[in-house]
């Protein structure tokens, strides 16, 4: 993967995030503490926010180049979008919720849905409604259905938040599981270090909007006294 | 008309004039709940006048337009070689026209209660905004909607003032169960007229327990 993030400028409402990056890690972290634009970058990513201006392309394909006047629409990305609060929807059962972004061509290789549904563990689930999920299972439905629309990128914004000990390691052995089935890059905001060494190979941390270190997260905290 | 031909004839032009204002309110409200563009306010506030402005004023408007010689009306007739006033189509046209505005408050604000979230996620997984808006904002906004739509035909089935300049009171025509009362009271049959205030105060009872209805089934 090749992610080229640049000359963005976002505002904020206390800043303006200010990136000039490439990202080429299978798994990058984007850490930071809370308010440093994270969630911002990811929406960027995913074509939800306007910035004033920015170039972001994946693997040579640009979704964004203001100087040209160029905006891919988010439906056409390929980017599978988690967020942190899920926001699966509501009124449908976990099987309307996992086909929602389901290609009308026929999948093949590893996005089929008997598949993607076996390695996310949600087939006992699919007839159930969201509303009577765990947060687990809420999390693991919600990588189901960004999994259906066979994404080029996997955002996950703090995937972990929120649950308890046993299932962070469920998930992170879950997400190690999805590099390997699936081979997609994925972009992963977490405020945890060791979440982030078990998992990714490149990490980016954002201070106010603005790029403070980024490279392999054992280079990184080894070197860093980061106290977030 | 006799009493039963007048609530059926009431309620029939009330069902086909909320009928005919859903389409146009439901994307109006969740434009005006997603969009932000120039002219919003005053798009707004033109929509809501017939709320606050007389009855009677907005019927003389409507008059104006769909009347022979208006710019609907003239081009209704050639086109159909039907009039529109004094007809039961300007019965139902009032009665849109003047619960249109309810109708679209509500539309407003039921999206705006539903998270953007879902569609923002909903476009990311590949939906356009009419798939979003019909697979997801229009569900999670629709028990909200549902219920003002009750409160909307229950408002069409009162109306009286534009109702009256533009339609008349034509017995067998255009009567409807308000324009039948206010008859009523006018010629002195007073027994006729409390039989068709009990049978409005029971449809009015009927069209808001309902809506409260739906609306506490909404946020269950």
């Amino acid at each position: 993967m090749k992610l080229e993030i640049l000359d963005v400028d976002l505002p904020l409402r206390e800043f303006h995030l200010e990136l000039n990056v490439v990202l080429q890690g299978a798994i990058t972290a984007v850490f930071g503490p809370s308010g440093a634009g994270k969630t911002s970058l990811l929406e960027l990513i995913a074509g939800l926010r306007r910035p004033r201006s920015a170039h972001i392309a994946l693997d040579g394909i640009p979704f964004q180049n203001t100087m040209r006047g160029l905006l891919m629409p988010s439906r056409e990305r390929g980017i599978g979008y988690v967020p942190q609060d899920l926001a699966l929807f509501p009124h449908l059962s976990v099987q309307r919720n996992v086909t929602f972004g389901q290609q009308k061509a026929t999948p093949s290789g590893a996005f089929t849905f008997e598949h993607i549904v076996d390695v996310l563990e949600v087939a006992s689930l699919l007839d159930r409604g969201v509303a009577d999920l765990s947060g687990g299972e809420k999390q693991r439905v919600a990588i189901a259905r960004a999994l259906m629309a066979r994404p080029r990128l996997l955002l996950l914004d703090e995937p972990m938040e929120g649950l308890d000990a046993t299932l962070r390691e469920r998930v992170r052995q879950l997400l190690q599981r999805l590099r390997q089935e699936f081979g997609v890059p994925m972009l992963y905001v977490s405020h945890s270090p060791r979440e982030i060494l078990a998992l990714c190979d490149d990490v980016l941390v954002l201070e106010r909007g603005r790029v403070r270190h980024h490279g392999p997260p054992v280079q990184l905290f080894q070197a860093l006294p980061i106290n977030f | 008309m006799e009493t039963g031909g007048v609530i059926g004839f009431t309620l029939w032009v009330c069902a086909l004039s909320t009928l005919s204002i859903l389409p146009a309110g439901i994307a109006l409200g969740w434009l005006l709940a997603r969009r932000e563009f120039a002219g919003k306010s005053i798009v707004e506030t033109f929509l809501a006048l017939p709320l606050v402005m007389p009855p009677v004023a907005t019927g003389l408007i409507l008059l104006r337009l769909l009347g022979r010689h208006g710019w609907i009306g003239g081009l209704f007739e050639r086109l159909f070689d039907q009039p529109i006033v004094f007809t039961w189509r300007a019965v139902v046209v009032a009665a849109g026209v003047m619960s249109f505005p309810l109708l679209l408050r509500s539309a407003r604000v039921a999206f705006q209660e539903v998270e953007p979230r879902y569609e923002q996620v909903a476009r990311t997984l590949g939906a356009g905004e009419l798939r979003g808006f019909g697979r997801v904002a229009l569900p999670l906004a629709g028990r909200g909607i549902l219920s003002w739509i009750v409160l909307a035909y229950a408002r069409a089935l009162g109306e009286f003032g534009a109702t009256i300049l533009v339609a008349g009171n034509i017995p067998g025509k255009t009567s409807t169960l308000s324009l039948s009362i206010y008859q009523a009271v006018q010629l002195g049959h007073d027994e006729v007229a409390y039989r068709l205030l009990a049978i409005s105060a029971a449809i009015a009872f009927v069209a808001i327990w309902c809506s409260e209805f739906l609306s506490r089934k909404g946020k269950a």
